[in-house]
């Protein structure tokens, strides 16, 4: 700020002092419009990163098929997690994806949310089944302490039981390289 | 029909914009000073054309005149009326709008009454004033128009975001933008005295009523938004340092400063420069605000009303007008000659200093705000929190409290702390005394103690300038001031012991089963179906006790809303003098027991206590100074007047 107090011998001071506010909103402006141009990329990264998977345990969503809890992780083998739904539309968009991760003998388990058993014995007879287990989290709050605030979400879990990616949204065929290098890496 | 009346309305209040202009700009030529006559009524026609706008506007959306794309975006036929006609700004069509109206309203307003300044400032500002709504005039009439038609008409509308349809929302935001848009007439003053270098007492005095009662909006809005994210998100959280929260701090920070400097200006003609500045700044971080919050260039929450292209056309308005008006600043702040010179230890002193911490206070806020963008241009994906903003902010927050408790008892000029200080003794005895109590009785962290034991000095310290005066005779603003401070004291108690003792309680019960929070005894009695206007909800009914106390019912909502399908918490609070118990109903476990989430909030409520006393202050303070300057004015016309028959 300018002193007001100062005497006038400081007026050559003042001089490049009041461009300053000017120079600064420079800086601003060259700031957001980087920001406003940049390629969208609105996902946040999970706090959950790096962290251990939270306890969680979930009954079965289908009589036949195992149900889902944290401690079927972390057995030395990196896994994939899916939250999904069937009643889910980008869900039936990714199932391909899942059963090519599935053929190339990637270890997927799944969450459903809110979901109806037999409207998920349809959706996985006409999409088919990836999973290994299924469990039902029929209020979403293992979906919430998991960080995931929507379905389709896909987590790679490492060997050890910890959350190492988090994907956002469905699987697009672009991704399925990423994912399996992320498997790869947290070996 | 009324549509197109609005949009008619609102073209030409854009026209009468670009005459207010020019014929403004016209009037600083020595051959356009015919043009002086025309200024003031086109701006008061314009003022009134944006609110016919604006009243078209909520008639279709009272009406949900399905055929407005707007409102078949944002409306539905099945909401109660008041949501309605919420609804009409709580999109960023119609915030927009409202925001072009409440700037045309305020110049309107400004040139029927203010007549202290010398005319060609005035006019200057009025074409500063026509100048910044022009761009958003511009703005909503070429990307955003509000009454664009969809044909066919759509059955049905899509509903407004449920969280939205409260009652405490529905007016959150025309009062937050009564202050934040209030501020562009101080804008404009500062433009307008910049162009024709008056600056001195007399513009601070014509400046001080409008800041302040843009202040007031401000310091309303803030309270009331903080109270609203605190019972509506089910979160128990009242401040989350989240950007749109931000975006309405920082001007209130730059306002505040601004308060305190015009002050210095119109009692001792000191600080003409850096006032200029703030009145540049204040409204600046509105704009700035707004952008950040439109542009969805920052992750919130409170993304409500996000679009990237129009963010790059704010984006112009934003360069153009702050652009503008700091250039300006640069061409001609060093011609505006300095004020009178004071000593370090004064009345003046304590408001430099007051300035000072606030402006770090702003520039942190600022900067933790757009670090996030900062770190994405460098690659790396961060969000900035409370443990940046509490502790960078506390260290120029607590030597600002030290300022504000001895600041008001320094006479101006020159004074001693010697004087001063043994009035302090009170207030610092108070401090001493609960900061021991406080040790003792554990539990608190850092900030939180030094948060309480210091709203408690500062509370007291407030109180002291009364001291020695005739209370009868003591001004309306010295009472503001007085009354301010102490509510920043109570909301700063409110704020440290809701974070040094709340208690939180997560469960899962049956009903019939108890559990206790604090001193409550809470038990679940049933939990049953309800039904509202537009939702339906399961409805916990909480048996509650205070220690041994009679019981209470309290009935938290899970609400499942269908237009649009969107499940809601309502959280129910009970208010007691000391604190609040908030409670929120969580889902069912597959077991039959439900989740609960409680709290108790010891002395919560000042937070929101404080932040209105802060309010009734300003408006204390604006009743005295504009009651004062209207007999001083009053009393100019006598004068006149006498002399006028006299020579005759």
């Amino acid at each position: 700020m300018t002193d007001p107090s100062a005497p006038p011998a400081n007026a050559r001071r003042r001089s490049w002092t009041i461009w300053l506010p000017l120079v600064l909103f420079g800086a601003f402006i060259v700031l957001v419009l980087f920001g406003l141009f940049r390629p969208a990329d609105r996902n946040v990264a999970s706090a959950l990163i790096d962290r251990p998977l939270p306890e969680f345990t979930l009954p079965a969503s289908l009589p036949d098929h195992p149900g889902l809890s944290s401690q079927d992780f972390a057995d030395g083998q990196p896994k994939l997690l899916n939250i999904f739904a069937s009643w889910c539309l980008p869900c039936k968009v990714e199932a391909p994806q899942l059963a090519q991760l599935a053929a190339a003998g990637v270890p997927i388990e799944g969450i459903s949310v809110r979901d109806r058993p037999e409207a998920l014995r349809a959706f996985l007879a006409e999409h088919g089944n990836p999973y290994d287990r299924i469990g039902a989290d029929d209020s979403g709050a293992v979906q919430l302490a998991l960080g995931s605030s929507g379905v389709p979400e896909t987590y790679v879990i490492d060997a050890k039981g910890r959350i190492r990616y988090q994907h956002i949204g469905d699987i697009r065929p672009e991704h399925v390289p990423l994912l399996l290098e992320k498997l790869e890496a947290a070996r | 029909m009324i549509a197109e009346l609005g949009l008619a309305a609102l073209w030409l209040a854009a026209a009468l914009a670009v005459l207010q202009l020019f014929a403004g700009a016209l009037t600083l030529t020595r051959r356009g000073a015919t043009m002086a006559g025309v200024v003031r009524p086109v701006a008061v026609v314009q003022g009134i054309l944006a609110l016919v706008a604006f009243g078209a506007l909520i008639q279709v959306f009272a009406v949900t005149d399905l055929s407005v794309k707007l409102v078949a975006l944002n409306s539905h036929s099945m909401k109660p009326l008041v949501f309605k006609i919420a609804g009409a700004w709580g999109n960023h069509e119609g915030s927009m709008l409202l925001w072009v109206t409440v700037m045309g309203l305020a110049g309107a307003f400004l040139a029927l009454v203010e007549r202290r300044l010398p005319e060609p400032t005035m006019l200057a500002t009025l074409a500063g004033q026509a100048f910044v709504s022009l761009g958003f005039y511009a703005f909503l009439l070429i990307a955003s128009n509000p009454f664009e038609r969809l044909d066919p008409a759509p059955v049905e509308g899509n509903g407004l975001n449920p969280l939205l349809q409260d009652l405490g929302l529905a007016f959150h935001p025309p009062t937050l933008y009564l202050g934040y848009v209030g501020l562009s007439i101080a804008f404009s003053f500062a433009v307008g005295a910049l162009v024709t270098r008056e600056v001195g007492p007399a513009f601070a005095r014509a400046m001080r009523p409008w800041v302040l009662a843009a202040w007031i909006f401000l310091t309303i809005g803030i309270a009331a938004g903080s109270y609203w994210a605190y019972y509506e998100l089910g979160w128990g959280g009242w401040w989350f340092w989240d950007p749109v929260e931000n975006a309405s701090l920082m001007p209130w920070l730059a306002a505040t400063a601004l308060l305190h400097s015009v002050s210095v200006l119109a009692a001792r003609d000191a600080l003409r420069a850096w006032t200029i500045m703030l009145g540049v700044v204040a409204f600046s971080m509105s704009m700035v605000g707004t952008f950040l919050v439109r542009s969805g260039i920052l992750t919130s929450v409170h993304a409500f009303a996000v679009d990237p292209e129009r963010g790059s056309f704010i984006l112009a308005l934003l360069a153009i007008n702050i652009g503008g008006a700091l250039a300006l600043f640069g061409l001609r702040a060093a011609t505006v000659t300095e004020g009178e010179r004071f000593a370090l230890v004064s009345r003046e002193g304590a408001l430099v200093m007051n300035n000072v911490l606030l402006s770090a206070i702003l520039g942190i806020v600022l900067f933790g705000t757009l670090y996030p963008l900062v770190a994405e241009a460098l690659g790396a994906k961060v969000s900035v929190g409370p443990p940046y903003f509490n502790p960078v902010g506390a260290l120029f927050f607590l030597p600002m409290l030290l300022v504000l408790a001895v600041g008001p008892m320094l006479r101006w000029r020159r004074d001693s702390l010697g004087r001063v200080g043994k009035r302090l003794l009170i207030p610092a005895a108070v401090v001493l005394i609960a900061a021991i109590v406080m040790v003792v009785r554990g539990g608190a962290g850092l900030l939180p103690f030094l948060g309480l034991v210091l709203g408690l000095g500062v509370a007291v310290a407030s109180i002291l300038p009364l001291r020695e005066r005739n209370l009868r005779r003591t001004p309306l603003a010295i009472w503001g001031m007085v009354v301010a401070h102490l509510g920043v004291g109570v909301s700063l108690i409110g704020m440290a012991s809701e974070s040094a003792y709340s208690v939180e309680r997560l469960v899962a019960l049956r009903t019939g089963e108890s559990t206790s929070v604090g001193p409550w005894q809470v038990r679940l009695s049933a939990v049953e179906p309800v039904a509202g206007p537009n939702w339906t909800a399961l409805e916990a009914r909480l048996v509650v006790a205070y220690e041994d106390q009679r019981t209470t019912i309290v009935r938290p909502q899970a609400r499942s809303f269908w237009t649009p399908p969107q499940q809601t918490s309502e959280s129910a609070l009970l208010t007691r003098w000391n604190g609040q118990l908030y409670a929120v109903l969580g889902g069912e476990a597959s077991d039959g027991r439900w989740q609960v989430r409680l709290w108790w909030k010891p002395f919560v409520t000042l937070i929101w206590l404080g932040g209105g006393l802060i309010a009734l202050g300003g408006l204390l303070a604006l009743i005295g100074r504009v009651a004062s300057d209207v007999r001083r004015i009053v009393a100019r016309d006598k004068i006149a007047y006498r002399r006028e028959r006299q020579g005759r």
